[in-house]
């Protein structure tokens, strides 16, 4: 989890921590890298329409728009491949512009996640999590579900150990 | 204007801290604007020309907010 010191956001990461966060940042890139299907919910909750009732508008200011966000969305999952280690575990420090990187990637892994496992406003996680275990706790399920709450935590982690806006 | 709605993944305090990079907002208008959207659905988070709102729209999407523009 970060911390702040001096002026930059501080985290040591396990090797298991290391290994996932890479995954989590390999996979978004690979979903936008990837040709975009548009009618994956994924891709149209991390590029929504601007105009929901007016299809064509929303259409026409995607194809002015579409690369750019999809270039930025791609670098900043960049990101966090920049700053981890390759393998085992280490220390991240972060300076300010890098914080914001990690901020908007790892929101967009956990958007990505969230689609994926179906999380509603009234989801419980803890329980969603339990449910999965008694079910079988070797499943993706349990895995994802457990990665989609690490996430949060060290999204949280990571605005709590930025500077005060203000 | 431009409208973001609530969702079930972003964090309330990454919401707020959104309104405020974005926008400048000082952090009792960002955490107003913020409850709004949990509370109520949806919330306006700026008002004017229609490209100027198209841009505060594309923005959000780059944090990874739902947002979508109104042209009412």
């Amino acid at each position: 989890m970060f911390r702040r010191s001096g002026g930059q956001c501080v985290a040591t990461f396990a090797h298991d921590e290391v290994r996932v966060l890479r995954k989590v940042a390999a996979e978004v890139v690979g979903l936008l890298t990837d040709g975009m299907d548009h009618t994956d919910p994924v891709v149209s909750r991390l590029f929504p329409d601007i105009y929901p009732d007016k299809p064509e508008d929303s259409s026409e200011f995607r194809l002015y728009t579409e690369g750019d966000l999809m270039t930025a969305k791609i670098d900043q999952a960049g990101a966090i491949l920049a700053a981890l280690p390759d393998e085992g575990e280490g220390e991240v420090r972060l300076d300010g512009e890098a914080a914001e990187a990690w901020l908007r990637a790892i929101n967009d892994a956990r958007l990505a996640m969230g689609t994926r496992l179906d999380i509603q406003a009234d989801t419980d996680l803890a329980e969603e999590l339990d449910d999965a275990v008694l079910e079988d706790p070797g499943s993706s399920r349990v895995f994802q579900l457990s990665v989609y709450a690490y996430l949060g935590y060290l999204q949280e982690s990571l605005l709590n150990a930025l500077p005060e806006i203000k | 204007m431009t409208i973001v709605w609530d969702d079930p993944v972003n964090l309330m305090s990454y919401v707020t801290w959104v309104f405020q990079k974005l926008f400048g907002y000082n952090k009792e208008k960002a955490e107003r604007l913020m409850m709004d959207v949990h509370t109520k659905g949806k919330a306006v988070v700026s008002t004017g020309a229609r490209e100027r709102m198209e841009m505060d729209a594309n923005q959000l999407h780059g944090y990874g907010l739902w947002a979508t523009v109104d042209r009412a």
